[in-house]
């Protein structure tokens, strides 16, 4: 059940990716003109305002779980093209295993970095 | 009435010959075939064999597209032999190859052992947790004709292999089910009477399963029974992934109704023939 497993969740990865990318839309291009969580001017990408909005938790674990459904549903995806090339059990294992870890490193990387900002974003808030 | 005469076409077939016994690498020769408006491939190659050449190989039986025996390669699509008349393909030359996706045994003889190696291994019969009903089937079980349906043009595979053949997947990784396999496991799984999806589950919902299965639909171009394994493949990962989720509605296997004889027939009805096995 394996293949069951893995197709499922990158499915539904790519569901998630659609709507938090649309989220992301949203608020980049479309809310800030309506002053949504930028109250800082028009421009979403004002320091401001990225720091308005790194300050709410909401936005921490948004940062996080964009970042753990895209890194799964684009190196399940790359895994998927490189076994097309139909390699030996042992080089697809090996694959497997430096996706992993690469998408591991990166999902911490990425987990750090939102929650160093947010806790950055909360100290300049406080004064 | 006078039998009206057709006029006779020649046609020349480019067949693909290997003897592995001889051959280093399959080569193709040329015969030409005097050919009559309906002759089938099949009427061609026996030409061939009875009047140019004895020794060409190929498989057939039944002559009507049921057997599933003479699929080949026919101008480039996996076709039945018998089921496909030469004029209706060619004008002038037509390339008969044995069906790609499997060893040649030998000129247009495929080996299937890989293909019903993967039918088997998907447990293409009805699984029931009545022991003995396996062992010694003699229930009836009721469908309503919407339950028989579901799965009624999955059972019209004839395992040619046309659909093998055709599949670009297979064409690349050996260790693929296939549309074949895959479609047997759909027709069993969508089967009232069966109880066995679970067990197949197991099998098809590996990484060399079903979603192996990238939905070229080449399978289903080139079905001569019109089955449509790419539909049959599509239903299968649904039902993998409600499984999965464990959204799938839950249906009782249809019950046994009651054995020979202790049923009530209909007025009229002929009697059964008396069993001849499992007796004792």
């Amino acid at each position: 059940m394996n293949g069951t497993k893995y197709w499922t969740w990158h499915m539904t990865a790519g569901v998630v990716l659609l709507f938090l990318l649309g989220l992301h839309m949203l608020i980049m291009h479309m809310a800030a003109a309506g002053h949504w969580f930028a109250p800082y001017g028009t421009d979403a990408d004002s320091l401001q305002n990225s720091l308005f909005r790194d300050g709410k938790l909401f936005f921490t674990v948004t940062y996080v779980l964009l970042l753990g459904v895209a890194l799964y549903h684009g190196l399940y995806g790359l895994r998927t093209m490189l076994f097309e090339l139909t390699l030996k059990p042992a080089v697809e294992k090996s694959i497997t295993i430096v996706l992993l870890v690469v998408g591991l490193g990166l999902f911490g990387l990425g987990t750090w970095a939102a929650v160093a900002v947010h806790g950055i974003a909360l100290a300049g808030a406080r004064g | 009435m006078p039998e009206t005469t057709k006029a006779e076409v020649r046609i020349k077939f480019h067949v693909t010959r290997y003897n592995p016994e001889t051959d280093r690498a399959p080569h193709v020769k040329t015969y030409e075939v005097p050919v009559r408006e309906g002759m089938t491939v099949l009427d061609g190659l026996h030409y061939i064999k009875d009047n140019l050449d004895s020794t060409l190989a190929w498989r057939y039986s039944c002559r009507m597209g049921i057997c599933g025996s003479c699929g080949m390669l026919l101008n480039g699509h996996p076709s039945l032999a018998c089921n496909t008349q030469i004029l209706h393909i060619a004008d002038a030359n037509l390339t008969v190859g044995p069906l790609p996706n499997f060893e040649i045994i030998r000129d247009l003889v495929p080996d299937l052992f890989t293909m019903f190696d993967k039918h088997r291994s998907v447990k293409p019969y009805v699984l029931r947790a009545d022991e003995r009903e396996i062992n010694d089937p003699a229930g009836e079980f009721y469908q309503s004709p919407e339950q028989l349906e579901s799965y009624l043009q999955f059972t019209y595979c004839i395992k040619c292999g046309c659909c093998m053949a055709a599949c670009p997947t297979l064409a690349t990784d050996a260790r693929y089910l296939g549309p074949m396999p895959l479609t047997a496991a759909q027709r069993y799984n969508a089967d009232t009477r069966d109880e066995g999806r679970g067990a197949r589950n197991g099998i098809t919902g590996e990484p060399s399963g079903a979603f192996r299965c990238h939905y070229a639909g080449e399978c289903s171009r080139a079905c001569p029974k019109g089955v449509d394994p790419a539909r049959a493949l599509q239903l299968l990962k649904r039902r993998l992934v409600l499984d999965y989720l464990h959204l799938a509605r839950r249906t009782a296997p249809c019950e046994k109704l009651h054995g020979p004889g202790s049923g009530k027939l209909l007025p009229d009805t002929t009697a059964a023939p008396k069993r001849t096995v499992g007796l004792g």
